[in-house]
C-alpha cells in the first residue's frame, strides 16, 4: 500500500473538494508520480492560480504558493528564473489558466520553459457555483448559460501544442496509472509539459446537466476516450464529442533558460 | 411589488428595470449571484440585453467601455481581485466619460485569501474618477442602483454601487420593487451625447497632449463638483415617484449627541442598536452613515457635524502608513471649519463581525478620551495573534 500520507499536511484536512470530485485521484497520481521519480519533498515548488484544483498546494508538503486568478504561470516563470535547481510544478484548472490566464498560458509554452503544468479540465467553473468556461461544450448548461452555452470551445492541449510545447498529453481520472505515468514523463522533460486531465465535476457540472452520479461521469470519460494513435483512423464526425487521449506532443525543443544560458556564455568569451 | 430578495437579487432586479442593454462580467465570490440571474433575464428575454461571458474582469470593463461608447445602457459586477484587476478600465472609463454603473461586492484583498467583508477593494478605486456609494440594506441597493445610472448619465462619470460582502449581498430582506412603467418614466432611455454610429462617426479616446490634457481632467473635477446637488434634484424626483430618499450622508439622533458614532454599510444597522442601548443608559449617542464616498460630501458633512463636539469614525478598511480611509476624509473635510475632533477606529477586515459591543466600546473610548490618537485605533483584536 503506497504511503501517500508522508507527502501530505495531514493536519489542513479534510480536503475542500466535494464528494465524488475527480481532483482527489489526481492528487494521488501525482505522489505516486514524486515518489517514481524520488523527488525529494523540498526540491519541489508547487504554484497554483484559483478555483478547486488550484487548492491542492495547500495539502501537500512541498514548497508551495497559492497565487491570484490565472497568473500561476507567470509566479512560476519567475520561480524558475530564481531557483533553477527546484522542479516547478503548476496547478491550474480551465477556467484559470485557458480564461483569465490565456495569455500567459500561450506565452509560457511559447517561451518553453521547463515547468510542468498539471491542468485539471472539469469544464466549469466549479469553485464558484458553476459558471461557463472556456471548454464547457456547446449545449452545456451553467449558471451563467442557463439554457446551454452557444459559444465554441478551446481545444487545451491543441492550444499549448500550436504554442510551441515540449510535452502535450491528455488523460482523465478514470485512467490513474495513466496519468501517473504522464505525470513523470511530463516532470523528466525539459521545457514546458502540460498534462490536460479530465476531472469532473458532479457538483456544478453533472447535477445541472444531468450527468448521473461521478462514478457515470468517470465511466463516460473511459467509454469517449479514444487513444491518439486510433484516432487518425476515425473521421472527424465519428471523433465528435470525443476525448483524444494519449501523447500528443514529445518533441525536443530549445527550453528558454538553456538558450539564455547559452547566450551569456557566447557573450562572455567574446 | 414587495419581494424577498438577497441584496444580489435586490441589484439584478434594478439592472432589468433600468433596461441594460449590455451587461459583461466574470464570476468572483461574492458578486456572482448578481450576474447569474442577469445572465438568466438576457437569455429569458425579460431583459431586452446581452450578457457577455467574458475571460477576465479586465476585459468585463473594457467591454462595458466599448458598448457605452456604442450609446447602450451597461452594467458590470464585481469584487476583491476582480476589482483590482479592472483598475486600469476603470481610469479609462471615467476618462472617457463613459455612464457605466458597477456593482462592487465589498471583499477583502489577499493574500491571506479571504472572501469576506472588507472596503479594500473599492477604495484603492477612489482616485479613479468613478462615483461612490455604501449601500446599507438590499431596498437601498436596488434604489441607488437605479439612482446611479440617472446621476452617472447627466454627469458622464461612472458609478459603484458597493454593498457588503455577505451581509448584504447574501442576506434576504423583504425589497420593494417598483413597477417598470414608473421606473421608466424615472429613468427615461440613455441619450448619449456622443456614441458609435454610422451617422456620426467619431474617433474616440485619442492621444492628448499636454496642450488639452489637463482641462479633461479639470472637467472631470467639475463633474464631480455637481454630483452633491443634483443628486439632491434626483433624490427629489425619486422621493416624489417611490416614497424614498437617502441623502448622501444620513444621522440618526444627532441633534444633542456628544458622541457621533460614524459609520457605512450594514455596520450602520449594528450601530443604531447600539446607539439606541447607550441613549436608554442616558448617554448620548448619534450615528452618521456615509452613503456617498466619491465625490466626498463635505459639505453635508460639515453641516451634520456642526455642533458636534467628537466623531467616532468606524472604519473596515486601512491605508497602509495612514490610516482608516473614511476617518482620514472626514478630517480632511473638517479641516478648518469648527471643533469636531476626529476619533479614528479600525475593525472589521476580512470579514471580522461588527458587533454592538464593539461599537459601544468605541463610543467609551472616545467619550473618556482628552483628544485623539494620532494614530487609527484598531479595535477587536486578537491578543494571542498579534506581534510583540
Amino acid at each position: 500500500m503506497f504511503n501517500y500520507d508522508q507527502y501530505l499536511r495531514l493536519d489542513k484536512f479534510p480536503l475542500i473538494w466535494c464528494s465524488g470530485c475527480g481532483d482527489g485521484i489526481v492528487l494521488k497520481s501525482l505522489l505516486r508520480a514524486v515518489h517514481k521519480l524520488g523527488l525529494q519533498k523540498d526540491q519541489i515548488c508547487m504554484v497554483s492560480g484559483i478555483g478547486c484544483s488550484s487548492r491542492l498546494p495547500g495539502y501537500v508538503d512541498f514548497n508551495t504558493l497559492h497565487t491570484t486568478h490565472g497568473r500561476a504561470l507567470t509566479f512560476a516563470t519567475g520561480i524558475k528564473m530564481a531557483r533553477p535547481e527546484l522542479t516547478v510544478l503548476v496547478i491550474t484548472g480551465d477556467g484559470d489558466a485557458t480564461a483569465i490566464g490565456g495569455n500567459h498560458y500561450i506565452h509560457a509554452a511559447r517561451r518553453n520553459i521547463d515547468l510542468t503544468v498539471l491542468l485539471f479540465n472539469n469544464h466549469i467553473y466549479g469553485m464558484t457555483g458553476g459558471q461557463v468556461s472556456p471548454t464547457t461544450a456547446k449545449g452545456k448548461k451553467a449558471s451563467t448559460a442557463p439554457y446551454g452555452s452557444f459559444e465554441n470551445t478551446f481545444n487545451i492541449s491543441g492550444l499549448a501544442q500550436a504554442a510551441g510545447a515540449s510535452f502535450v498529453a491528455r488523460s482523465g481520472v478514470y485512467n490513474p496509472v495513466q496519468l501517473e505515468n504522464y505525470i513523470v514523463k511530463a516532470i523528466q522533460k525539459k521545457g514546458f509539459s502540460l498534462v490536460e486531465i479530465m476531472s469532473p465535476c458532479p457538483t456544478a457540472y453533472g447535477r445541472r446537466n444531468r450527468e448521473g452520479t461521478p462514478v457515470d461521469m468517470i465511466a463516460w470519460q473511459k467509454e469517449n476516450s479514444v487513444p491518439v494513435a486510433k484516432a487518425g483512423q476515425l473521421t472527424p464526425e465519428e471523433l465528435e464529442g470525443k476525448l483524444i487521449t494519449g501523447i500528443l506532443v514529445d518533441i525536443e525543443r530549445s527550453e528558454c533558460r538553456a538558450e539564455y544560458q547559452k547566450l551569456i556564455d557566447r557573450l562572455a568569451q567574446s | 411589488m414587495m419581494k424577498v430578495l438577497e441584496g444580489s437579487q435586490a441589484v439584478a432586479e434594478a439592472v432589468r428595470l433600468a433596461r441594460v442593454k449590455v451587461v459583461s462580467a466574470y464570476p468572483i465570490t461574492p458578486q456572482t449571484h448578481i450576474v447569474e440571474e442577469l445572465a438568466r433575464y438576457c437569455a429569458e428575454g425579460s431583459l431586452d440585453g446581452r450578457f457577455i461571458c467574458v475571460e477576465s474582469e479586465h476585459s468585463a470593463m473594457a467591454s462595458v467601455i466599448g458598448s457605452a461608447a456604442g450609446g447602450v445602457r451597461s452594467f458590470t459586477a464585481s469584487s476583491s481581485h476582480g476589482l483590482a484587476y479592472m483598475h486600469e478600465m476603470l481610469h479609462w472609463a471615467a476618462g472617457a466619460r463613459l455612464p457605466i454603473v458597477m456593482v462592487d461586492v465589498n471583499r477583502a484583498l489577499g493574500p491571506g485569501w479571504n472572501l469576506w467583508m472588507d472596503q479594500s477593494d473599492s477604495l484603492s478605486q477612489r482616485d479613479t474618477g468613478w462615483m461612490q456609494f455604501y449601500c446599507a440594506d438590499g431596498q437601498e441597493a436596488l434604489d441607488t442602483t437605479l439612482q446611479a445610472f440617472r446621476l452617472a448619465e447627466m454627469v458622464h462619470l461612472p458609478a459603484m454601487v458597493n454593498l457588503d460582502a455577505f451581509f448584504l449581498s447574501h442576506t434576504y430582506e423583504p425589497v420593494e420593487v417598483p413597477d417598470a412603467q414608473t421606473v421608466d418614466a424615472f429613468l427615461p432611455p440613455y441619450e448619449p451625447p456622443f456614441k458609435m454610429d454610422q451617422g456620426h462617426p467619431l474617433g474616440l479616446c485619442g492621444v492628448a497632449p499636454p496642450g488639452v490634457y489637463m482641462e479633461m481632467r479639470r472637467n472631470m473635477q467639475m463633474a464631480m463638483d455637481s454630483v452633491p446637488d443634483l443628486l439632491d434634484q434626483i433624490e427629489d424626483d425619486f422621493f416624489i415617484r417611490f416614497g424614498r430618499r437617502y441623502g448622501s450622508l444620513e444621522t440618526y439622533r444627532c441633534a444633542d449627541a456628544d458622541v457621533v458614532v460614524v459609520t457605512t454599510g450594514t455596520a450602520s444597522g449594528t450601530a443604531r442598536v447600539a446607539v439606541d442601548q447607550l441613549r436608554e443608559q442616558g448617554e448620548k449617542a448619534g450615528l452618521l452613515r456615509l452613503r456617498l464616498f466619491r465625490p466626498f460630501p463635505s459639505r453635508a458633512v460639515r453641516q451634520a457635524l456642526e455642533k458636534i463636539e467628537k466623531a467616532a469614525v468606524l472604519d473596515r478598511n486601512c491605508s497602509f502608513g495612514s490610516g482608516g480611509i473614511f476617518a482620514n476624509e472626514l478630517k480632511a473635510a473638517l479641516h478648518g471649519k469648527g471643533g469636531t475632533a476626529v476619533y479614528s477606529y479600525i475593525s472589521g477586515l476580512g470579514g471580522r463581525d461588527i458587533t454592538v459591543d464593539l461599537i459601544k466600546e468605541l463610543y467609551t473610548k472616545t467619550r473618556d478620551a482628552d483628544r485623539p490618537d494620532s494614530e487609527s485605533v484598531w479595535l477587536g483584536l486578537k491578543e494571542e495573534l498579534m506581534l510583540r
